[in-house]
């Protein structure tokens, strides 16, 4: 086996020590607010592998939360703070539905295209905010927020206007045909053949990021823009280049997850996986290949949340607190720093 | 259309767009503090949803509105003091931290209610206080401007106040320039020997007392109480304002009034049954637009001063 570098076996043990530290402070904030305390640890921590449902929706949620990751994963390596991922994700999710609700096309054309057709809306999206700032000067930041509202209001017009099914009882559309849906791939669960387009799209990015020049010059305009426009690299089309990317795989998560898990389409507020995809890809620090990883481990917290929140006193939101802090800690550079000191005095040490 | 129109210039209407630019005004003085010490609050967001949530549910268990207002500060200082000390001690990317600090009140503050009150909607079950409305002598019996302008609730006032109160403290105090130096060049600061950490601190501690003002006016001047998303994307868009007003509190305030105006006509146009999506996304479009009109002329006015000293030289 190779042998770890001292900066990654010092990661590890802080990442593990900001995990601890959430633990214990989901424990204790248990410990304060709960009647049944053990009884709610137990359904947080093993409730998601309690049965084969629970942990088929811990691998649907990975799904979602994975390619939001890699789409945050992809925006954030350029260095630029644009959140538009979360207006992506509705709208692919609602042009997805209206695309499969106004046409007649057989299965497996008639997913493709909406998926594909979710990517381009996602990539048009949240390519705004980029050019907004580079046209402008606009903060992308700022913009991608505001936009995010925009695109909300304005899908949710036609979910709720144009395509509204009036006898659902609830502002939903019609019925998704049973021909655009993606199909159960484990039985006993609702896991859908996304895994599968995750699972490309996971790949592509790890090849895309380390083994092309794009992705190579993307982490270079990411370190220090300056610097990488010195050694000639067109910077701002880097840049426009990677929140396309990123946009287009929003795009296809909204689109996956509308067609892989519901029977109509009826959010009616901003989902939060733009935001879900922030904490995935600095758990993931940004790289693809651990972006399934950092999801698994977020959807097992949010799914043992719910279980708990089922069964005892304690509401699924606490989780929010802890997701909170483990990304600041996970964030923090001088987090534990001393001990990095001490770690790399011993190493030289033991080697010298 | 004429209804419309007629809408516009009612002072009621008018009335209502300082009252809604009310919370957007704290916030985005809150920006432009922490802004021009270099600190860029994000979580202004959840700050004020932190705050409107403990106002509330101070004012409701003690009856009393000081309590409330104490209440409401100690909860946004709680997400200030946590960016503050993620950001300038353990060094997390501020923008980051910002992030996830929302992302936490957000979740957090449902969390609370449910355990202080059994309730994941709201303070329904307490009878929260709100702040009085004040009657200015004298201006209240001039006809038009005095419906506008008196009247209004403490805060608004209070909101008003602050910008001149952050104006001074920014141009006119030694902490004000020092705070303004630190956000110039953290360095240049470092080497006269100012502790630049501290005026950060000291800066986010200063911005997360505004914004909390502006949470506090929500569940205890707009609304009677907190309800579940009703700070609804106003930290952002304060942080919109604060950008468009160049970081400088007169012109930020402006900034505040126009989105509070969009604000204010979306409110109209409810009543005007145009379809609800509509309505509630012309805040937002409002903000986008004026966010590159303003950094449009801004980039060119650069241009010009930059074109002039080129010549001049």
């Amino acid at each position: 086996m190779r042998k770890l570098s001292f900066d990654s076996k010092f990661e590890i043990i802080r990442f593990s020590v900001a995990i601890l530290i959430a633990l214990l402070l989901s424990f204790i904030i248990i410990l304060l607010v709960s009647d049944t305390p053990f009884l709610a640890l137990q359904k947080l921590y093993l409730g998601p592998i309690e049965n084969l449902r629970r942990f088929g929706n811990v691998i649907e949620l990975a799904i979602t939360l994975s390619f939001a990751g890699l789409s945050i994963a992809i925006i954030f390596s350029s260095n630029e703070f644009n959140l538009a991922s979360e207006g992506a994700f509705y709208a692919s999710g609602a042009v997805a539905a209206m695309f499969v609700l106004s046409n007649s096309l057989p299965a497996i054309i008639s997913p493709f295209l909406s998926i594909l057709l979710g990517g381009v809306v996602g990539a048009v999206i949240v390519t705004i905010p980029a050019v907004l700032k580079k046209k402008w000067g606009a903060s992308e930041l700022v913009s991608s927020l505001m936009l995010n509202f925009i695109v909300l209001y304005f899908a949710r017009y036609f979910i709720n206007n144009v395509f509204k099914d009036p006898s659902a009882g609830y502002n939903a559309t019609y019925l998704l045909p049973e021909t655009a849906k993606l199909s159960k791939i484990v039985s006993g669960t609702r896991i859908h053949s996304g895994l599968i387009i995750l699972i490309v799209t996971v790949i592509a990015c790890v090849l895309f990021m380390e083994k092309t020049k794009w992705g190579f010059e993307l982490t270079q305009v990411g370190r220090n823009r300056q610097f990488a426009k010195y050694v000639g690299i067109n910077t701002s089309a880097i840049v426009i280049m990677s929140q396309v990317l990123g946009g287009f795989i929003a795009g296809v998560g909204g689109a996956v997850e509308t067609l892989g898990m519901y029977t109509r389409f009826q959010w009616q507020s901003l989902p939060g996986y733009g935001f879900d995809g922030v904490i995935v890809a600095i758990l993931a620090k940004n790289k693809p290949r651990y972006v399934p990883i950092a999801a698994f481990f977020l959807a097992y917290i949010r799914i043992g949340a719910d279980k708990m929140a089922t069964s005892t006193d304690v509401t699924s939101e606490m989780i929010a607190i802890i997701q909170g802090i483990i990304i600041m800690l996970v964030a923090a550079t001088a987090f534990l720093s001393n001990t990095r000191q001490k770690m790399l005095v011993k190493e030289v040490r033991n080697n010298g | 259309m004429d209804n419309f129109l007629s809408y516009l210039i009612d002072p009621e209407f008018l009335y209502s767009v300082f009252r809604v630019t009310t919370p957007l005004l704290f916030a985005a003085l809150a920006s432009v503090v922490a802004e021009n010490a270099g600190a860029s609050n994000i979580a202004l967001e959840g700050i004020m949803i932190f705050s409107a949530l403990f106002g509330a549910i101070g004012s409701g268990i003690t009856q009393s509105l000081t309590l409330g207002l104490l209440f409401a500060i100690c909860g946004g200082l709680i997400i200030s003091l946590l960016l503050a000390y993620f950001a300038l001690y353990l060094k997390t990317d501020i923008i980051l931290s910002g992030i996830a600090l929302n992302t936490l009140a957000s979740g957090g503050s449902v969390f609370l209610l449910y355990v202080i009150l059994g309730d994941k909607g709201s303070t329904s079950a307490l009878q929260c206080l709100t702040f009085p409305t004040i009657n200015i002598p004298i201006i209240e019996n001039i006809p038009f401007v005095g419906e506008i302008i008196s009247g209004q609730n403490l805060l608004t006032y209070i909101a008003f106040i602050m910008v001149w109160v952050v104006f001074y403290l920014l141009y006119h105090t030694k902490l004000g320039k020092y705070l303004r130096v630190v956000g110039e060049s953290p360095q240049a600061a470092e080497s006269v020997g100012l502790d630049v950490r501290k005026l950060k601190l000291t800066a986010l501690l200063i911005s997360g007392v505004l914004a909390s003002l502006g949470g506090a006016f929500l569940s205890m001047g707009y609304m009677s109480g907190f309800s579940r998303g009703m700070v609804s994307g106003r930290g952002f868009i304060a942080l919109a304002a604060a950008a468009m007003g160049m970081l400088s509190p007169v012109p930020t305030m402006i900034a505040a009034i126009i989105f509070g105006f969009a604000d204010a006509v979306s409110n109209i146009l409810a009543a005007l049954r145009i379809p609800d999506e509509f309505v509630k996304l012309i805040p937002y479009l409002v903000t986008i637009i004026g966010l590159i009109v303003f950094s449009q002329i801004r980039s060119s006015s650069e241009k010009k001063r930059r074109k002039k000293v080129l010549s001049s030289t």
